[in-house]
Protein backbone atom coordinates (compact mmCIF):
# COMPACT_ATOMS: atom_id res chain seq x y z
CA UNK A 1 0.00 0.00 0.00
CA UNK A 2 1.15 3.12 -0.74
CA UNK A 3 1.11 6.37 1.62
CA UNK A 4 0.20 9.69 0.43
CA UNK A 5 3.45 10.82 -0.38
CA UNK A 6 3.84 6.97 -2.57
CA UNK A 7 0.99 8.14 -4.77
CA UNK A 8 2.39 11.81 -4.96
CA UNK A 9 5.72 10.03 -6.31
CA UNK A 10 3.70 7.56 -8.82
CA UNK A 11 1.35 10.68 -10.17
CA UNK A 12 4.55 12.34 -10.49
CA UNK A 13 5.79 10.25 -13.09
CA UNK A 14 2.73 10.75 -15.21
CA UNK A 15 4.10 14.57 -15.71
CA UNK A 16 5.56 15.63 -19.32
CA UNK A 17 7.94 17.88 -20.36
CA UNK A 18 6.13 21.21 -21.31
CA UNK A 19 2.86 20.56 -19.64
CA UNK A 20 1.10 23.26 -17.97
CA UNK A 21 -0.67 21.87 -14.87
CA UNK A 22 -3.50 22.42 -12.61
CA UNK A 23 -2.50 20.61 -8.63
CA UNK A 24 -5.66 19.91 -6.25
CA UNK A 25 -5.68 20.32 -3.16
CA UNK A 26 -4.24 17.89 -0.97
CA UNK A 27 -1.93 14.73 -2.03
CA UNK A 28 -2.48 16.32 -6.04
CA UNK A 29 -0.25 19.51 -3.60
CA UNK A 30 2.50 17.37 -2.96
CA UNK A 31 2.92 16.19 -6.71
CA UNK A 32 5.01 19.20 -7.47
CA UNK A 33 8.19 18.02 -4.94
CA UNK A 34 8.62 15.12 -6.90
CA UNK A 35 8.35 16.40 -10.48
CA UNK A 36 11.93 15.29 -11.96
CA UNK A 37 13.76 18.57 -12.03
CA UNK A 38 15.24 18.07 -15.65
CA UNK A 39 11.36 18.33 -16.63
CA UNK A 40 10.09 22.40 -17.90
CA UNK A 41 6.53 22.46 -16.94
CA UNK A 42 4.81 24.87 -15.87
CA UNK A 43 1.97 25.03 -12.14
CA UNK A 44 -1.44 26.91 -12.46
CA UNK A 45 -3.11 28.30 -9.54
CA UNK A 46 -7.05 28.91 -10.61
CA UNK A 47 -6.47 32.30 -8.64
CA UNK A 48 -4.53 33.47 -10.90
CA UNK A 49 -1.08 32.55 -11.79
CA UNK A 50 1.11 30.22 -14.11
CA UNK A 51 4.29 29.80 -12.75
CA UNK A 52 3.81 28.69 -8.83
CA UNK A 53 7.43 28.27 -7.32
CA UNK A 54 8.48 26.77 -3.83
CA UNK A 55 7.14 27.88 -0.89
CA UNK A 56 8.99 30.94 0.17
CA UNK A 57 11.40 31.52 3.01
CA UNK A 58 10.24 33.13 6.13
CA UNK A 59 11.59 36.37 4.71
CA UNK A 60 9.77 36.10 1.23
CA UNK A 61 6.50 35.38 2.32
CA UNK A 62 4.05 37.91 0.59
CA UNK A 63 -0.13 37.85 1.67
CA UNK A 64 -0.45 38.94 -1.65
CA UNK A 65 0.76 35.82 -3.22
CA UNK A 66 -0.82 32.70 -2.79
CA UNK A 67 -1.80 29.35 -4.41
CA UNK A 68 -5.71 28.20 -4.43
CA UNK A 69 -5.08 26.05 -0.99
CA UNK A 70 -4.67 29.79 0.02
CA UNK A 71 -1.10 28.29 1.01
CA UNK A 72 1.70 31.24 0.43
CA UNK A 73 3.78 30.88 -2.48
CA UNK A 74 6.58 32.17 -4.55
CA UNK A 75 6.59 32.80 -8.26
CA UNK A 76 9.02 31.00 -10.42
CA UNK A 77 11.14 33.18 -13.67
CA UNK A 78 8.86 33.69 -16.26
CA UNK A 79 5.28 33.64 -14.18
CA UNK A 80 1.80 35.36 -15.23
CA UNK A 81 -0.67 36.70 -12.91
CA UNK A 82 -4.26 37.23 -14.15
CA UNK A 83 -7.91 37.28 -12.89
CA UNK A 84 -10.03 34.53 -12.05
CA UNK A 85 -12.14 35.10 -15.11
CA UNK A 86 -9.16 34.78 -17.30
CA UNK A 87 -8.08 32.16 -15.05
CA UNK A 88 -10.98 29.99 -15.97
CA UNK A 89 -10.72 31.13 -19.53
CA UNK A 90 -7.63 28.22 -19.67
CA UNK A 91 -8.66 25.76 -17.79
CA UNK A 92 -12.23 25.53 -19.73
CA UNK A 93 -10.73 26.59 -22.78
CA UNK A 94 -8.49 23.67 -22.91
CA UNK A 95 -4.70 24.95 -22.63
CA UNK A 96 -4.39 23.22 -19.12
CA UNK A 97 -2.94 19.88 -20.40
CA UNK A 98 -3.09 17.89 -17.07
CA UNK A 99 -5.35 18.30 -14.05
CA UNK A 100 -4.91 16.72 -11.15
CA UNK A 101 -7.20 16.35 -7.98
CA UNK A 102 -7.90 14.28 -5.22
CA UNK A 103 -11.53 12.12 -5.21
CA UNK A 104 -14.17 10.89 -2.35
CA UNK A 105 -15.42 8.10 -5.12
CA UNK A 106 -15.08 7.27 -8.76
CA UNK A 107 -17.97 5.22 -10.69
CA UNK A 108 -16.53 2.70 -13.32
CA UNK A 109 -18.08 5.72 -15.85
CA UNK A 110 -15.34 8.14 -14.77
CA UNK A 111 -17.73 10.07 -12.70
CA UNK A 112 -16.02 11.53 -10.00
CA UNK A 113 -17.85 12.96 -6.47
CA UNK A 114 -15.60 15.34 -4.44
CA UNK A 115 -17.27 18.29 -3.13
CA UNK A 116 -20.35 17.46 -1.21
CA UNK A 117 -21.09 14.94 1.98
CA UNK A 118 -24.87 15.67 2.21
CA UNK A 119 -25.46 16.19 5.78
CA UNK A 120 -22.01 17.02 6.88
CA UNK A 121 -20.50 19.87 6.08
CA UNK A 122 -20.77 21.23 2.67
CA UNK A 123 -17.73 23.52 1.70
CA UNK A 124 -18.63 23.87 -1.78
CA UNK A 125 -16.93 22.98 -5.02
CA UNK A 126 -14.34 25.87 -5.36
CA UNK A 127 -13.47 25.31 -9.14
CA UNK A 128 -13.40 21.33 -9.30
CA UNK A 129 -16.65 21.21 -11.37
CA UNK A 130 -14.92 23.60 -14.05
CA UNK A 131 -11.82 21.92 -14.11
CA UNK A 132 -13.11 18.35 -14.79
CA UNK A 133 -15.70 19.23 -16.85
CA UNK A 134 -13.14 20.92 -19.18
CA UNK A 135 -9.48 19.45 -18.65
CA UNK A 136 -8.00 17.35 -21.52
CA UNK A 137 -6.56 14.67 -19.17
CA UNK A 138 -7.66 14.14 -15.20
CA UNK A 139 -5.80 11.48 -13.37
CA UNK A 140 -7.26 11.40 -9.79
CA UNK A 141 -5.31 10.56 -6.76
CA UNK A 142 -7.31 8.98 -3.56
CA UNK A 143 -8.16 5.95 -1.30
CA UNK A 144 -9.17 3.25 -3.09
CA UNK A 145 -10.98 2.11 0.02
CA UNK A 146 -12.59 3.92 3.22
CA UNK A 147 -11.56 3.63 6.09
CA UNK A 148 -14.66 1.37 6.92
CA UNK A 149 -13.07 -0.85 3.90
CA UNK A 150 -15.92 0.30 1.74
CA UNK A 151 -15.00 0.17 -2.21
CA UNK A 152 -14.45 3.68 -3.44
CA UNK A 153 -14.05 2.68 -6.92
CA UNK A 154 -18.13 2.06 -8.00
CA UNK A 155 -20.54 0.72 -10.10
CA UNK A 156 -22.31 4.38 -9.65
CA UNK A 157 -21.17 7.02 -7.04
CA UNK A 158 -22.91 8.03 -3.90
CA UNK A 159 -22.22 11.05 -3.09
CA UNK A 160 -23.17 14.06 -4.90
CA UNK A 161 -21.39 14.12 -8.06
CA UNK A 162 -18.84 16.73 -9.52
CA UNK A 163 -18.42 15.86 -13.22
CA UNK A 164 -19.56 13.53 -15.50
CA UNK A 165 -17.57 10.89 -17.43
CA UNK A 166 -14.38 12.76 -16.93
CA UNK A 167 -12.20 10.79 -15.53
CA UNK A 168 -8.94 9.08 -17.41
CA UNK A 169 -6.32 7.74 -14.90
CA UNK A 170 -6.53 6.71 -10.34
CA UNK A 171 -3.95 6.51 -8.78
CA UNK A 172 -4.41 4.83 -5.62
CA UNK A 173 -2.89 3.38 -2.68
CA UNK A 174 -3.24 0.22 -3.72
CA UNK A 175 -2.91 0.28 -7.84
CA UNK A 176 -2.83 2.77 -11.18
CA UNK A 177 -5.77 2.33 -13.10
CA UNK A 178 -7.37 3.45 -16.48
CA UNK A 179 -11.47 4.35 -16.68
CA UNK A 180 -12.18 2.61 -20.17
CA UNK A 181 -14.02 4.79 -22.86
CA UNK A 182 -16.97 1.91 -22.84
CA UNK A 183 -17.05 2.04 -18.87
CA UNK A 184 -15.19 0.05 -16.38
CA UNK A 185 -11.44 0.45 -14.50
CA UNK A 186 -8.84 -1.64 -16.41
CA UNK A 187 -5.75 -2.90 -13.41
CA UNK A 188 -1.90 -1.55 -14.93
CA UNK A 189 -0.25 -1.78 -11.85
CA UNK A 190 0.02 -2.76 -8.32
CA UNK A 191 1.21 -1.04 -5.10
CA UNK A 192 4.10 -2.64 -4.01
CA UNK A 193 3.00 -5.42 -1.59
CA UNK A 194 -0.53 -5.75 -2.80
CA UNK A 195 -2.29 -8.39 -5.01
CA UNK A 196 -4.67 -8.46 -7.90
CA UNK A 197 -6.79 -10.65 -5.67
CA UNK A 198 -6.72 -7.62 -3.26
CA UNK A 199 -7.83 -4.73 -5.69
CA UNK A 200 -10.77 -7.16 -7.07
CA UNK A 201 -11.80 -7.30 -3.51
CA UNK A 202 -11.86 -3.62 -3.15
CA UNK A 203 -13.15 -2.71 -6.55
CA UNK A 204 -16.41 -2.46 -6.63
CA UNK A 205 -16.76 -1.45 -10.29
CA UNK A 206 -16.45 -3.50 -12.94
CA UNK A 207 -12.69 -4.64 -13.43
CA UNK A 208 -10.39 -5.56 -16.52
CA UNK A 209 -7.35 -7.46 -15.66
CA UNK A 210 -5.03 -8.79 -19.01
CA UNK A 211 -2.26 -10.37 -18.57
CA UNK A 212 0.68 -10.08 -15.49
CA UNK A 213 0.26 -6.32 -13.88
CA UNK A 214 3.34 -5.33 -13.24
CA UNK A 215 4.40 -3.73 -9.16
CA UNK A 216 4.38 0.57 -10.09
CA UNK A 217 7.83 1.94 -10.06
CA UNK A 218 8.80 4.54 -7.90
CA UNK B 1 -12.50 63.54 -12.91
CA UNK B 2 -12.02 63.44 -9.37
CA UNK B 3 -13.50 60.00 -7.28
CA UNK B 4 -11.80 60.43 -4.02
CA UNK B 5 -13.55 59.96 -1.03
CA UNK B 6 -12.54 60.64 2.34
CA UNK B 7 -12.60 57.25 3.41
CA UNK B 8 -14.26 53.78 4.04
CA UNK B 9 -17.21 55.45 5.85
CA UNK B 10 -18.57 57.47 3.20
CA UNK B 11 -17.57 55.47 0.74
CA UNK B 12 -20.27 52.53 1.73
CA UNK B 13 -22.66 55.59 3.54
CA UNK B 14 -25.82 54.50 1.07
CA UNK B 15 -24.77 50.97 1.50
CA UNK B 16 -28.66 50.05 2.20
CA UNK B 17 -30.56 47.45 4.09
CA UNK B 18 -30.90 43.95 1.60
CA UNK B 19 -28.53 45.16 -0.94
CA UNK B 20 -26.65 42.91 -2.96
CA UNK B 21 -23.10 43.35 -2.68
CA UNK B 22 -19.93 41.79 -4.70
CA UNK B 23 -16.91 41.94 -2.56
CA UNK B 24 -13.31 40.90 -3.92
CA UNK B 25 -11.21 38.53 -2.98
CA UNK B 26 -9.67 35.35 -2.82
CA UNK B 27 -9.67 33.72 0.55
CA UNK B 28 -8.49 36.93 2.62
CA UNK B 29 -6.22 37.79 -0.37
CA UNK B 30 -7.27 41.16 -1.91
CA UNK B 31 -10.41 41.51 -0.09
CA UNK B 32 -11.35 45.15 1.06
CA UNK B 33 -10.72 44.86 4.51
CA UNK B 34 -11.67 48.60 5.16
CA UNK B 35 -14.89 49.02 3.50
CA UNK B 36 -15.83 45.70 5.35
CA UNK B 37 -15.11 47.11 8.78
CA UNK B 38 -17.03 50.67 7.70
CA UNK B 39 -20.10 48.33 7.03
CA UNK B 40 -19.71 46.38 10.01
CA UNK B 41 -19.85 49.04 12.36
CA UNK B 42 -22.90 50.83 10.28
CA UNK B 43 -24.70 47.63 11.03
CA UNK B 44 -26.89 47.30 8.21
CA UNK B 45 -28.75 44.13 7.57
CA UNK B 46 -30.09 41.79 5.08
CA UNK B 47 -26.97 41.65 2.53
CA UNK B 48 -26.59 39.39 -0.44
CA UNK B 49 -22.77 38.94 -0.56
CA UNK B 50 -21.06 37.82 -3.68
CA UNK B 51 -17.90 36.45 -2.88
CA UNK B 52 -15.64 33.84 -3.59
CA UNK B 53 -15.26 32.86 0.06
CA UNK B 54 -16.94 33.65 3.25
CA UNK B 55 -13.98 34.96 5.34
CA UNK B 56 -12.61 33.13 8.60
CA UNK B 57 -14.50 33.89 11.73
CA UNK B 58 -13.07 36.52 13.14
CA UNK B 59 -11.90 38.43 9.88
CA UNK B 60 -13.31 39.21 6.26
CA UNK B 61 -16.64 38.78 5.28
CA UNK B 62 -16.73 36.52 8.75
CA UNK B 63 -16.99 39.72 10.44
CA UNK B 64 -20.51 40.35 8.91
CA UNK B 65 -21.53 37.05 9.33
CA UNK B 66 -20.98 36.72 12.73
CA UNK B 67 -23.39 39.89 13.62
CA UNK B 68 -25.67 38.39 11.08
CA UNK B 69 -25.67 41.10 8.96
CA UNK B 70 -25.86 38.80 5.87
CA UNK B 71 -28.96 37.64 4.44
CA UNK B 72 -27.25 35.11 1.31
CA UNK B 73 -24.03 34.03 0.33
CA UNK B 74 -23.35 33.50 -3.32
CA UNK B 75 -19.85 31.83 -3.21
CA UNK B 76 -17.75 28.66 -4.67
CA UNK B 77 -16.08 27.82 -1.62
CA UNK B 78 -16.59 28.21 2.00
CA UNK B 79 -14.69 26.14 4.14
CA UNK B 80 -12.44 27.88 6.50
CA UNK B 81 -15.73 29.14 8.64
CA UNK B 82 -17.87 27.61 11.65
CA UNK B 83 -20.11 30.64 12.31
CA UNK B 84 -20.75 29.87 8.52
CA UNK B 85 -21.49 26.28 8.87
CA UNK B 86 -23.61 26.79 11.85
CA UNK B 87 -25.78 29.22 10.46
CA UNK B 88 -26.20 27.66 7.25
CA UNK B 89 -27.02 23.92 9.11
CA UNK B 90 -29.73 26.01 11.32
CA UNK B 91 -31.03 27.88 8.27
CA UNK B 92 -30.37 31.33 9.62
CA UNK B 93 -28.35 31.94 6.00
CA UNK B 94 -29.22 31.36 2.69
CA UNK B 95 -26.61 30.05 0.30
CA UNK B 96 -25.92 29.41 -3.57
CA UNK B 97 -22.85 27.71 -4.29
CA UNK B 98 -21.51 28.39 -7.79
CA UNK B 99 -18.44 26.51 -9.42
CA UNK B 100 -15.97 29.10 -9.29
CA UNK B 101 -15.05 29.78 -13.24
CA UNK B 102 -19.21 29.88 -13.45
CA UNK B 103 -18.84 32.60 -10.75
CA UNK B 104 -15.95 34.71 -12.10
CA UNK B 105 -17.97 34.07 -15.50
CA UNK B 106 -21.61 35.15 -14.52
CA UNK B 107 -19.92 38.50 -13.19
CA UNK B 108 -17.38 39.01 -15.85
CA UNK B 109 -20.89 38.81 -18.28
CA UNK B 110 -22.71 41.03 -16.11
CA UNK B 111 -19.71 44.39 -16.41
CA UNK B 112 -19.72 43.21 -20.04
CA UNK B 113 -23.37 43.16 -20.68
CA UNK B 114 -23.97 39.67 -21.87
CA UNK B 115 -27.25 38.31 -20.23
CA UNK B 116 -26.15 34.81 -20.49
CA UNK B 117 -23.86 32.15 -21.93
CA UNK B 118 -23.07 28.39 -22.01
CA UNK B 119 -20.71 26.91 -19.79
CA UNK B 120 -19.69 22.97 -19.83
CA UNK B 121 -18.92 22.90 -15.71
CA UNK B 122 -21.60 21.31 -13.86
CA UNK B 123 -23.45 19.27 -16.15
CA UNK B 124 -24.65 16.12 -14.92
CA UNK B 125 -24.33 17.53 -11.36
CA UNK B 126 -26.79 18.94 -8.86
CA UNK B 127 -25.54 22.26 -10.28
CA UNK B 128 -27.43 21.93 -13.57
CA UNK B 129 -30.97 21.71 -11.86
CA UNK B 130 -33.69 23.95 -13.44
CA UNK B 131 -31.17 25.42 -16.26
CA UNK B 132 -31.47 24.94 -19.87
CA UNK B 133 -28.90 21.76 -21.14
CA UNK B 134 -27.94 22.53 -24.75
CA UNK B 135 -25.57 20.42 -27.07
CA UNK B 136 -23.02 22.17 -28.94
CA UNK B 137 -20.16 19.49 -31.43
CA UNK B 138 -21.30 16.58 -29.43
CA UNK B 139 -20.87 18.13 -25.80
CA UNK B 140 -23.44 19.33 -23.13
CA UNK B 141 -23.71 22.54 -21.65
CA UNK B 142 -25.25 24.54 -19.02
CA UNK B 143 -27.11 28.14 -19.40
CA UNK B 144 -25.73 30.52 -16.87
CA UNK B 145 -26.92 34.23 -16.29
CA UNK B 146 -25.39 37.36 -15.40
CA UNK B 147 -24.61 38.28 -11.97
CA UNK B 148 -24.55 42.29 -10.79
CA UNK B 149 -25.02 44.32 -8.16
CA UNK B 150 -25.88 47.59 -6.38
CA UNK B 151 -22.14 48.06 -4.78
CA UNK B 152 -19.45 46.52 -6.25
CA UNK B 153 -16.68 46.88 -3.13
CA UNK B 154 -13.23 46.20 -4.52
CA UNK B 155 -9.32 46.28 -3.20
CA UNK B 156 -6.60 47.00 -5.47
CA UNK B 157 -3.19 47.81 -5.15
CA UNK B 158 -2.48 51.18 -6.48
CA UNK B 159 -5.06 53.17 -7.96
CA UNK B 160 -5.63 57.06 -9.08
CA UNK B 161 -8.14 59.72 -8.70
CA UNK B 162 -9.70 58.46 -11.65
CA UNK B 163 -9.99 55.26 -10.23
CA UNK B 164 -7.82 53.53 -12.46
CA UNK B 165 -6.59 50.34 -10.86
CA UNK B 166 -3.51 48.16 -10.68
CA UNK B 167 -3.85 44.71 -8.59
CA UNK B 168 -0.48 43.05 -7.05
CA UNK B 169 0.10 39.28 -7.03
CA UNK B 170 -2.35 36.99 -6.65
CA UNK B 171 -4.69 39.85 -4.83
CA UNK B 172 -6.56 40.51 -8.05
CA UNK B 173 -8.68 37.47 -8.57
CA UNK B 174 -12.51 38.22 -8.72
CA UNK B 175 -11.69 42.07 -7.86
CA UNK B 176 -11.66 43.40 -11.67
CA UNK B 177 -14.93 41.48 -12.85
CA UNK B 178 -16.30 42.71 -9.77
CA UNK B 179 -15.41 46.45 -10.11
CA UNK B 180 -17.12 46.42 -14.00
CA UNK B 181 -20.37 44.45 -11.95
CA UNK B 182 -21.56 47.14 -9.86
CA UNK B 183 -23.83 49.92 -10.48
CA UNK B 184 -21.56 51.62 -8.08
CA UNK B 185 -18.34 50.40 -7.77
CA UNK B 186 -16.42 51.43 -4.49
CA UNK B 187 -12.29 50.72 -5.15
CA UNK B 188 -10.15 50.85 -1.54
CA UNK B 189 -6.40 50.82 -2.41
CA UNK B 190 -2.98 51.07 -0.56
CA UNK B 191 -1.54 53.80 -2.61
CA UNK B 192 -3.62 56.71 -3.91
CA UNK B 193 -1.08 58.66 -6.63
CA UNK B 194 -2.31 61.62 -8.82
CA UNK B 195 -3.61 61.56 -12.23
CA UNK B 196 -0.61 60.71 -14.57
CA UNK B 197 1.86 58.95 -11.73
CA UNK B 198 0.53 55.30 -13.05
CA UNK B 199 1.47 54.00 -16.01
CA UNK B 200 -1.82 53.54 -18.27
CA UNK B 201 0.05 49.99 -19.75
CA UNK B 202 -0.08 48.65 -16.56
CA UNK B 203 -4.11 49.57 -15.81
CA UNK B 204 -5.48 46.32 -14.77
CA UNK B 205 -8.95 48.06 -14.14
CA UNK B 206 -9.74 51.16 -16.52
CA UNK B 207 -11.38 54.09 -13.70
CA UNK B 208 -14.57 53.81 -16.18
CA UNK B 209 -16.02 51.32 -13.98
CA UNK B 210 -15.13 53.09 -10.14
CA UNK B 211 -17.28 55.68 -8.89
CA UNK B 212 -15.76 55.84 -5.48
CA UNK B 213 -12.10 56.20 -4.41
CA UNK B 214 -9.60 55.96 -1.08
CA UNK B 215 -6.51 55.32 -0.04
CA UNK B 216 -7.26 52.21 2.45
CA UNK B 217 -5.21 52.40 6.17
CA UNK B 218 -4.19 49.59 8.49
CA UNK B 219 -4.40 46.77 6.01
CA UNK B 220 -3.87 43.44 8.25
CA UNK B 221 -3.73 41.25 5.01
CA UNK B 222 -3.95 37.53 7.43
CA UNK B 223 -2.46 34.61 6.22
CA UNK B 224 -4.50 31.75 5.95
CA UNK B 225 -1.72 29.42 5.34
CA UNK B 226 1.41 30.47 6.38
CA UNK B 227 3.60 27.87 4.72
CA UNK B 228 7.56 28.82 4.26
CA UNK B 229 10.03 26.13 2.78
CA UNK B 230 12.99 24.92 4.66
Amino acid sequence: MLDKIGIAKRIAKEVKDGMYINLGIGIPTLVANYIPPQLSVVLQSENGLLGIGPFPKESEIDPDLINAGKQTITMMPGSALFNSAESFAMIRGGHVDLTILGAMEVSEQGDIANWKVPGKMVKGMGGAMDLVASAKHIIVAMQHCSKEGASKLLKKCTLPITGIKCVKRIVSDMAVLDVLPQGGFKLLERAPGVSVEQIKNATEGRLEIEGNIPEMQL
Amino acid sequence: MNKVVAGPDEAVADVFENATLMLGGFGLSGIPENCISAILKKGTKGLTCISNNAGVDDFGIGLLLKTRQVKKMISSYVGENAEFERQLLSGELEVELIPQGTLAERVRAGGAGIPAFFTPAGVGTEVATGKEVREFEGKKYLLEHWLRADFAIVKAWRGDTAGNLIYKGTARNFNPMMAAAGKITIAEVEELVPLGALDPNQIHTPGIYVQRIFQGKNYEKRIEQRTVSK
